[in-house]
């Protein structure tokens, strides 16, 4: 092995503390190392240039950089080493700026940490395996869950591109929610006038493939190999012979509430949607239709009088399988049930309504009488279902403050007489034109009182409404009588999500929606490569922020397949062949079901695995490991870490998990405060790939204090991995225990990247209560590893 | 003054006499405070001016029992700094011309010293019973 290594001045931000010359003198000798090199900075040309060049003259194999955080240079110095000839992984880097030279201010100190951290990076090093990141092809097909708006807007934009979309809605037609509406704020556009042609586009494109009645009933497979089935129910219809004359419905005797219309009409057993629906094909309600019901030759009105012989009544539903290469989840939202709300007379009194169901009178208004007289007093109660945490909805929807600011007007300009009131939280104008409008509606007369309605009552003679209410502006209650109340519900996860959320295992957050990879800048992908979701699914949203979603997700999906391979990360999972006997433990131990078992060993799919490596914990035979994080190459870095400690000194290993924690302790060097420097810090994707055995060898070599950090549950690229390092903490503390070792020597704390007094604490903590305790003898290190190499797995399956 | 207020027409009917009267639409005060903050008389005032006008906005006859426009000194600084442009001041004066259409006098000349009289300048004594008259 022929190791080159770099120390970095970074023109004195490391120099001025930690004395470079003396850190390449005392590592010059080393196993492996052929060569080193101070520089002034790395990162600069000239830096680069010398690894370039040192490597064709030294014939050196592998590279060690001592200088900033990976976290800023790693990618730069990787890519270096790949020009130059070499394996990108086989490179490691030593952090002694931000964790070192920035966050320990004593010469001596500093100095003899950044000689341990090089150490443990030419450790790390010399058990490198060569890693490839291997290319696998994938196709240009598309699976699009959900027909509303974002579902739509994301097909046409694939489809328009030349991808192969098939686009899945579970309602009979597409449009979903904006298709019910008016009109939309704050332009007052025509909704069905703008959703229209984008629904006839959708049906008519040669790229999409619409499935409308349909729902997903199984998806398996992963990014590039998705296998998709879809169950069709039957609509007693054969839509290529309808040709929506309605001969069938003017004569069907059977009248039930319409769903379109909110309950506010009625429709047929056999009925199209919605006037506008696409597809505009009728379909049976098999829950209402006589003959569906009650079998035999019973009715059968629709049938006779069918020209087209369109009425099957023996359709049967079909189960559909294709496959496709990503997949976008669409699946929107419900409107929270006003009845949770018993306060507000949902469903008691005749006069109170949704939002909905008032779209519907004012969108239908115009076609013949309305579905409900409206009167002249109307009054709006906001946040039904949002910002409530009586009924578990403590967000907000985002929607309802400029819905009802749109209703109001559109009531006062159908009869400028009507006194308009609408009773708020607060008022959120967020969006571009929306506090135009709002002032617009002011203008217009329409009173904004700010003041949760307490209650209403309803007149049994008149149906009139009696509201109580503060205005906490002017301080005052405020009582008034009302024809009409409309309750502006707010938008909760829709049960699609939640069943597509199971199928696909999409991370959900604290609200019930589905959680995106990354708040800011992965709003749309989710950690499942090719999974990606969008619109209202992900939270409450606009058209206009929708529509963007839609055609984010699809930008997404297209920048994975339009290349036609794509390279999967190398630092995966992997099975040592020769221990593994095929136990089948570790299945279920993968939370993204990466691991099966074939021919008798454990088999990693490499698409699916994200590298966590809380895999490895379950093996009783230590057969599994991670690529570039191997046990070897951390228990050779947690040897260097611990072999330097002096007589009387306590050391401290924190295992930071690469997202949150080690990211937190470069921020802490960055800001320039300081933690003890007895810390060696080593760095993993996810703590969860320290095994409870990992744990006891870093005690058995002479740690004296664990800390582990993991980034909370919702900041977290892995699912689970928090609950699995808890499992494994507790685990190792009986141990502890039970060799009469102090529990609190091993500490763990989920943390976020930005709270930076949350790690300063825990080390501080840690270190003044280690400074507290006796040592721990030779004979309890060692009897802790003979427990680690005799007993865990027994012990693990009694815990 | 009660802390009850009663939504009926007449409330309507209230504010729109003073969107009448002033010519500004007193509904579209968003409450922010910036006139209360800058009234220079603020301190001798019983209500603040943005509260007036939420009164005003509310319907809420009440406010005519306050002294707020009355001990306005009709500075203007409210309407110059109104973020949605409300002429504040000219509210005001409509709650004033309500209250003096009633034919209530808010000074009366006997009631005004002797000595007060003779060291007042004529300017400020006529422009008193302009506005404080009906």
């Amino acid at each position: 092995m022929r190791i080159g290594v770099y120390i970095c001045h970074c023109g004195g931000n490391i120099s001025d503390v930690v004395d470079v010359k003396k850190v390449a003198e005392s590592i010059k000798d080393n196993e492996g190392v052929t060569f080193v090199r101070d520089v002034e900075h790395m990162c600069s040309e000239e830096g680069q240039k010398y690894i370039i060049d040192d490597i064709k003259e030294h014939n050196l194999d592998h590279i060690v950089v001592a200088s900033c955080s990976p976290l800023f240079h790693e990618k730069t110095f990787m890519k270096t080493v790949e020009k130059a000839g070499l394996n990108a992984y086989n490179f490691e880097m030593a952090n002694i700026r931000e964790q070192c030279s920035w966050c320990h201010f004593s010469k001596g100190s500093a100095t003899s940490k950044a000689i341990d951290l090089v150490n443990m990076a030419l450790a790390k090093v010399r058990s490198d395996i060569p890693l490839e990141r291997q290319k696998l092809p994938i196709g240009r097909r598309v699976l699009v869950i959900g027909g509303g708006i974002t579902g739509i807007q994301a097909s046409l934009d694939l489809g328009d591109s030349g991808f192969e979309v098939y686009l899945v809605e579970k309602e009979p037609a597409i449009g979903g929610k904006m298709a019910k509406l008016s009109k939309t704020f704050p332009t007052e556009d025509c909704a069905t006038c703008i959703i229209g042609p984008k629904l006839a586009d959708c049906a008519e494109h040669p790229n999409i493939n619409l499935m409308t009645y349909s729902e997903i009933e199984s998806i398996t497979g992963y990014l590039g190999n998705f296998t998709v089935t879809v169950r069709k129910k039957p609509r007693y219809v054969d839509i290529d012979k309808c040709v929506a004359c309605g001969i069938c419905a003017d004569k069907c005797p059977v009248k039930v509430p319409d769903e379109f219309n909110e309950g506010l009409s009625l429709r047929k057993a056999i009925y199209v949607q919605n006037p506008v629906a696409v597809p505009r094909k009728y379909l049976i309600d098999e829950k209402n239709c006589k003959r569906l019901v009650q079998g035999g030759k019973i009715c059968g009105i629709c049938e006779k009088l069918c020209t087209q012989g369109a009425i099957n009544f023996e359709d049967k539903e079909e189960l559909i399988s294709f496959n496709v290469d990503t997949i976008i989840t669409a699946t929107g939202y419900e409107l929270f049930d006003p009845e949770k709300k018993p306060v507000y007379g949902f469903g008691k009194y005749s006069n109170v309504l949704t939002a909905l169901q008032l779209e519907r009178i004012i969108a239908t208004g115009s076609s013949g009488p309305p579905l409900k007289p409206i009167g002249k007093r109307v009054a709006f109660i906001q946040c039904v279902g949002s910002r409530d945490e009586q009924v578990d909805r403590e967000n907000c929807s985002r929607i309802c403050c400029m819905y009802a600011t749109k209703l109001a007007q559109l009531l006062k300009r159908l009869d400028p007489s009507r006194d308009i009131y609408i009773f708020y939280t607060d008022l959120r104008a967020y969006g571009k034109g929306f506090e135009e409008y709002y002032k617009r509606a002011q203008n217009a007369g329409i009173k904004y009182i700010r003041g949760r309605v307490a209650e209403i009552r309803e007149d049994s003679q008149s149906k009139k409404l009696h509201i109580l209410s503060e205005d906490t502006l002017s301080r005052k209650m405020i009582e008034g009588e009302f024809d009409l109340v409309v309750l502006s519900t707010g938008i909760v996860p829709s049960s699609g999500s939640e069943q597509i959320a199971d199928i696909l295992k999409l991370a959900r957050s604290a609200d019930g929606f589905l959680q995106e990879a990354h708040p800011k800048f992965r709003p749309v992908d989710t950690l499942i490569d090719g999974v990606f979701i969008a619109g209202c699914a992900q939270g409450p949203k606009d058209i206009p922020d929708s529509v963007a979603q839609g055609s984010a997700s699809a930008s997404r999906a297209m920048r994975l397949m339009n290349k036609g391979v794509f390279e999967i990360e190398p630092i995966i999972a992997f099975v040592h062949n020769d221990i593994c006997d095929g136990c089948g433990l570790c299945i279920n131990s993968c939370p993204l079901k990466a691991i099966s078992i074939e021919n008798g060993k454990a088999k990693i799919n490499e698409v699916i695995c994200k590298g966590c490596g809380m895999c490895i914990a379950d093996c009783p035979n230590d057969a599994l490991d991670l690529r570039y994080y191997t046990n070897k190459q951390l228990m050779e870095q947690i040897d260097e870490a611990l072999k330097t400690k002096k007589e009387g000194e306590t050391r401290i290993i924190v295992f930071a998990d690469n997202t949150c924690t080690y990211r937190l302790a470069d921020n802490i060097g960055t800001a320039r405060l300081s933690y003890p420097a007895e810390t060696r810090i080593i760095r993993v994707p996810s703590v969860s790939r320290i095994t409870p055995k990992l744990l006891l060898y870093a005690f058995k070599s002479g740690a004296d204090g664990i800390f582990m950090g993991e980034c909370d549950n919702r900041a977290s690229p892995y699912t689970g991995s928090v609950d699995k390092i808890k499992k494994n903490v507790s685990l190792v503390k009986e141990i502890l225990k039970k060799d009469g070792i102090s529990e609190e020597r091993l500490k763990f704390a989920e943390l976020l990247a930005s709270l930076l007094t949350d790690f300063y604490k825990h080390i501080t903590e840690l270190t003044k209560f280690l400074k507290k305790e006796e040592p721990i003898s030779i004979e309890k290190r060692e009897r802790l590893w003979e427990i680690a190499k005799n007993e865990l797995f027994s012990e693990r399956v009694e815990a | 003054m009660s802390n009850k207020l009663i939504l009926s027409d007449k409330n309507v009917e209230f504010t729109e006499k003073v969107n009448e009267i002033s010519g500004e639409v007193v509904t579209l005060c968003e409450q922010c405070g910036t006139c209360s903050g800058s009234c220079p008389l603020v301190a001798e005032m019983d209500i603040t001016p943005s509260n007036m006008m939420r009164l005003v906005e509310l319907g809420d006859e009440e406010v005519l029992d306050t002294k707020t426009f009355w001990v306005c000194a009709s500075c203007f600084t409210c309407t110059t700094r109104c973020p949605r442009g409300i002429d504040i001041a000219k509210v005001g004066e409509a709650l004033r011309q309500i209250k003096l259409r009633k034919a209530i006098d808010r000074i009366d000349i006997k009631n005004i010293a002797e000595e007060d009289r003779k060291i007042l300048p004529q300017v400020a004594i006529v422009a008193a019973f302009r506005k404080f008259t009906s």
